[in-house]
């Protein structure tokens, strides 16, 4: 069956309209639950207690006083925890030389970051925990930190894991042409220094677990705040010795994700493993603290970058030497060296050249680890690219606009393989481009800029192109040995009413999941989209799935969604086919009603139909197949991803009194594919821009040289708030993937990857007449001034 | 935490309306009277130190942090979560444009940022947009980008200004 997408008046034609989202009165009535809502009989609560040093050998642990503390139940070393609970080794096969040593739950015989869990204290409320906790005494013998990226790997550093050998945990290069006969024949080589902070994510929510054991069933479950419910039912299978069958994950509303919820905190599983050693309900909330020293990190990179472009503006070669620094460990399962890989494969991503050469060097520190958060690498390789690109452009004297349309690729050269060997199927660089610049009335932007900067006032425009990947094959994470799944499931069943509900394993972040597949399956069946319920997060009730994560949601477990609808509606025209004495090719479903498809007559309500089935089956044809009920699976096989593009461009002002850039306003054209629904597609690109932008302007960990975290409070570590952002204007051209029969490709990153550049390149093209330009974010009114010249200390 | 603190303190006060009485220990904050003694998880602890403004509520009248106040000081006071003034209607408008526009994602920040705007659009008039930013800006939202909720408060606040001049 197909789907005639390109007729707006055909029958129930949800798919490509803006439809409200079923969960969202919930929310706004208060009556959402997260994992902090949920009480259970017998609850206790974990509290941890961390480590104060950067590195340190752990010697002895005194809790004497601290079970003293009325209300408190246990407390638990790492060596007690490592009773029941492996510890785990966070390496993928394909990502060659990668390495890390293996974690624990808690931390055993050495902390090594500010935060590392080092004793859980649990009590019958969460006060008496965190009083007993501070009472904890933990005898550390502090170590040499390892602290400063671009010394990591020198001799006279400490190595931070003697075992590992050295502090380099994973190496990559990749090299493609004559880079450097194409440099030293170039008309041009321009060179510059890049720096992203180190960012987390700040979900409103903190992380949240309640996970309880039952002996009597032999059963875990687990309420979490997590973007992988069965990735997360194997890992604690697999590290707390159970069946896999026997733990249940559930994964209910929550509040905030951006990736920080995907991945593995030893924590989590210390409070899993204690629900399992007191076979009671265990809850560990994290306080705000906790939540800036131990959620993942991100970001942090410092690269040397170098185009080199002829007399035309054509982009002959780059060269790219990216560092990060990932902390003491390697995240698990997804690990610590995508990040870095990333800027290797998406560096120079939207141009057609031929010579490129990148390596990333990702180093261990003692920080908190790093890992996968939105948009993972691309907003390096978009602002080191595109920053490449415009320096590139302004040594030509050349428009920025013009030097990208000389060297995308054309929109009908698809399908291509880019030198960093990544293979796209049909992006639309061009068009997007074209649009852009109608949207925001580029020319008349310029002429008001020149207009401005004679009186003084310093605007600026900033271009970005770029791709995102989306829609990941098994090509991410599961040839590399993980078990994370690229697959993704629905079921779709017609209950007696004619009701339909819906059960899927991709996840509600908040995004929209639930309404996006709502209408997938509404126009699949044939009934209106409320009359679908959709049922996400549960590993006991749903097909197995991945989730959210990688921009998937949409491409993926649409896709199952919308096979396993059409599969359903297939079964109940047979059924109607055998009722109405008509051929099943005959029929159709609109609005809830069997009809003639010629005439669009309504022959049978789909409740009739379900009358018939579920109670007075003996009315029906002996042997006539009746399963209202349907799954299919879809996962992509021609690509690895479905890349997508866009191109976005800021507005600002910067004040050079002060060094202040006020944001003007923000435009984003892409191409997701399929659009499902409209709305929620531009607001996770606004929602996507915004962090990008925190990015750009406010976000930035930081360290003493000592290892100790500087700025672990909202108040410390900025965030952007409503009254320094822009409007943002977004507009859209579509490609559909051919993978599928819905053609969509994720949309939820788009708008971080692409932010960070643009900002950078307005704020340098408000600079640029002042002979001044900033390359480290984020781009404070300090860094601003000294680039001027203005702070010299 | 100290003895002084273990001490508990009798209070009396509405809460959406009724009247409730408890014995709180000294150090509880309000949110966590809400929340845990109540039952009242509408409202949201996020940061817990004053700055995000997901747990704002309405006390005698006025929008404050429930993460900032002990529930001792609540002793005598008129207190409304997201869940009385769902009740009483008095957001519905602003609860339908919030479902209608996409002005909230995970919905975390949702209850609080509601109890914000409550107190701008009770000021009255229409506000412009950059005053709405303005107020807003004690309520952080990391999925939206806020550009939804301005629209959300600026059509609501629209809506009212002509109802109210017909």
């Amino acid at each position: 069956m197909t789907i005639s997408f390109g007729n707006p008046d055909r029958p129930n034609s949800y798919i490509g309209k803006t439809v409200p989202r079923p969960n969202a009165p919930r929310l706004v009535q208060g009556r959402g639950k997260y994992v902090d809502d949920i009480v259970l009989p017998r609850m206790a609560h974990v509290v941890f207690v961390r480590s104060p040093h950067a590195h340190a050998k752990i010697g002895a642990i005194d809790t004497a006083e601290a079970a003293a503390v009325k209300g408190v139940l246990r407390i638990f070393t790492g060596a007690d925890i490592a009773e029941v609970c492996t510890p785990w080794v966070a390496v993928l096969a394909h990502l060659k030389g990668l390495k890390s040593p293996p974690q624990h739950a808690l931390a055993v015989d050495r902390a090594c970051w500010v935060g590392d869990p080092v004793v859980a204290v649990v009590a019958t409320s969460r006060a008496a925990a965190e009083e007993a906790a501070a009472l904890v005494e933990v005898d550390y013998a502090p170590l040499p930190a390892v602290t400063d990226m671009m010394s990591a790997l020198d001799a006279d550093t400490p190595v931070l894991h003697p075992d590992m050998g050295d502090n380099l945990a994973f190496r990559r290069l990749h090299e493609e042409g004559d880079v450097e006969a194409a440099f030293a024949s170039a008309h041009k080589v321009v060179e510059a220094r890049f720096k992203t902070a180190r960012h987390t994510g700040v979900t409103l929510e903190p992380r949240s677990i309640l996970v309880d054991w039952n002996p009597a069933e032999g059963q875990m479950t687990a309420w979490h705040a997590t973007q992988a419910p069965h990735m997360m039912q194997t890992v604690f299978a697999k590290h707390l010795d159970l069946p896999e069958g026997r733990v249940r994950v559930i994964c209910d509303d929550v509040g905030g994700s951006y990736g920080i919820k995907v991945h593995v905190y030893p924590d989590e599983v210390a409070t899993a493993a204690i629900a399992k050693i007191m076979a009671r309900p265990i809850k560990f909330v994290a306080d705000r603290l906790e939540s800036f020293t131990t959620d993942i990190h991100a970001r942090d990179h410092e690269i040397g970058a170098r185009i080199a472009v002829d007399e035309t503006g054509k982009i002959l070669a780059m060269d790219i030497d990216d560092w990060t620094a990932i902390g003491a460990y390697s995240v698990y399962p997804r690990t610590s060296a995508i990040e870095g890989n990333q800027v290797v494969n998406l560096c120079g991503g939207p141009y057609d050249f031929a010579h490129y050469r990148a390596q990333t060097s990702v180093v261990f520190q003692n920080k908190t680890p790093t890992c996968q958060y939105r948009a993972v690498g691309h907003p390096i390789a978009v602002a080191v690219t595109e920053g490449l690109v415009d320096m590139a452009a302004a040594e030509l004297g050349m428009d920025p606009v013009e030097i990208r349309r000389r060297n995308m690729y054309a929109d009908d050269a698809y399908p291509v393989t880019s030198p960093a060997k990544m293979r796209f199927e049909g992006l639309s660089h061009h068009a997007s481009m074209d649009k852009l610049m109608a949207l925001m009335d580029y020319e008349g932007l310029r002429a008001e800029q020149a207009e401005l900067r004679k009186k003084g006032i310093h605007r600026g425009i900033g271009i970005a192109s770029f791709i995102e990947l989306t829609n990941p094959s098994p090509f991410m994470y599961g040839i590399g040995g993980a078990r994370i799944s690229a697959q993704d499931g629905c079921t779709v069943r017609m209950d007696p009413d004619g009701s339909i509900v819906a059960l899927s394993g991709v996840t509600e972040q908040g995004q929209g999941t639930e309404a996006m597949l709502a209408q997938i399956v509404a126009e699949g069946v044939g009934v209106a989209p409320g009359r679908v319920r959709v049922i996400t997060g549960d590993t006991q009730v749903t097909p197995y799935g991945g989730g959210t994560w990688a921009s998937r949601g949409a491409g993926i477990g649409g896709e199952a969604a919308l096979q396993s609808a059409l599969a359903l509606k297939g079964s109940i025209l047979e059924v109607a086919g055998a009722m109405l004495q008509a051929p099943a090719d005959a029929l159709d479903i609109r609005d809830g009603q069997v009809v003639d498809t010629a005439t669009g007559e309504a022959r049978m309500p789909l409740e009739e139909l379900g009358r018939i089935v579920y109670f007075r089956g003996d009315t029906l044809p002996k042997g006539l197949p009746r399963e209202l009920v349907q799954t299919r699976h879809f996962i992509t096989s021609d690509y690895p991803f479905a890349f997508t593009n866009g191109v976005q461009a800021s507005y600002l002002e910067v004040d050079t009194g002060t060094g202040e850039v006020k944001l003007l306003k923000h435009w984003c054209v892409e191409d997701c594919g399929r659009i499902i629904n409209p709305q929620l597609v531009d607001e996770q690109i606004r929602g996507g821009i915004v962090q990008g932008l925190g990015g750009a302007l406010f976000e930035e960990i930081h360290y003493d040289e000592d290892g100790q975290l500087l700025n672990g409070s909202m108040a410390d570590y900025l965030v952007p708030m409503a009254a320094e952002m822009p409007d943002m204007v977004i507009g859209h051209v579509e490609t559909p993937t051919m993978e599928s029969t819905l053609g969509a490709k994720g949309a939820g990153e788009a708008g971080t990857a692409g932010a960070p550049a643009a900002v950078m390149n307005a704020i340098n093209d408000a600079l640029r007449p002042l002979g001044a330009q900033v390359t480290a974010m984020p781009f404070t009114p300090e860094r601003i001034l000294r680039a001027m010249g203005q702070i010299e200390d | 935490m100290t003895e002084a603190f273990r001490d508990r303190i009798d209070i009396a006060l509405t809460v959406n309306g009724e009247a409730v009485e408890g014995r709180v220990p000294a150090g509880r904050h309000l949110i966590d009277f809400l929340r845990l003694d109540l039952g009242l998880t509408g409202s949201h602890a996020s940061c817990e130190h004053g700055v995000c403004g997901a747990c704002t509520i309405h006390v005698d009248g006025q929008a404050v942090r429930g993460c900032l106040m002990l529930a001792a000081q609540a002793d005598g006071a008129e207190v409304w979560t997201l869940e009385g003034l769902t009740e009483t209607g008095v957001i519905r408008d602003l609860q339908d444009a919030f479902v209608e526009r996409n002005a909230l994602q995970c919905g975390y920040c949702t209850p609080g940022m509601l109890a914000s705007i409550k107190e701008l659009l009770d000021m009255g008039g229409v506000p412009d947009r950059a005053t709405i930013r303005e107020h807003l800006s004690g309520n952080y939202c990391r999925c939206t980008g806020y550009e939804a909720i301005i629209d959300a408060v600026e059509s609501v606040a629209k809506a009212r200004a002509g109802e109210a001049a017909a």
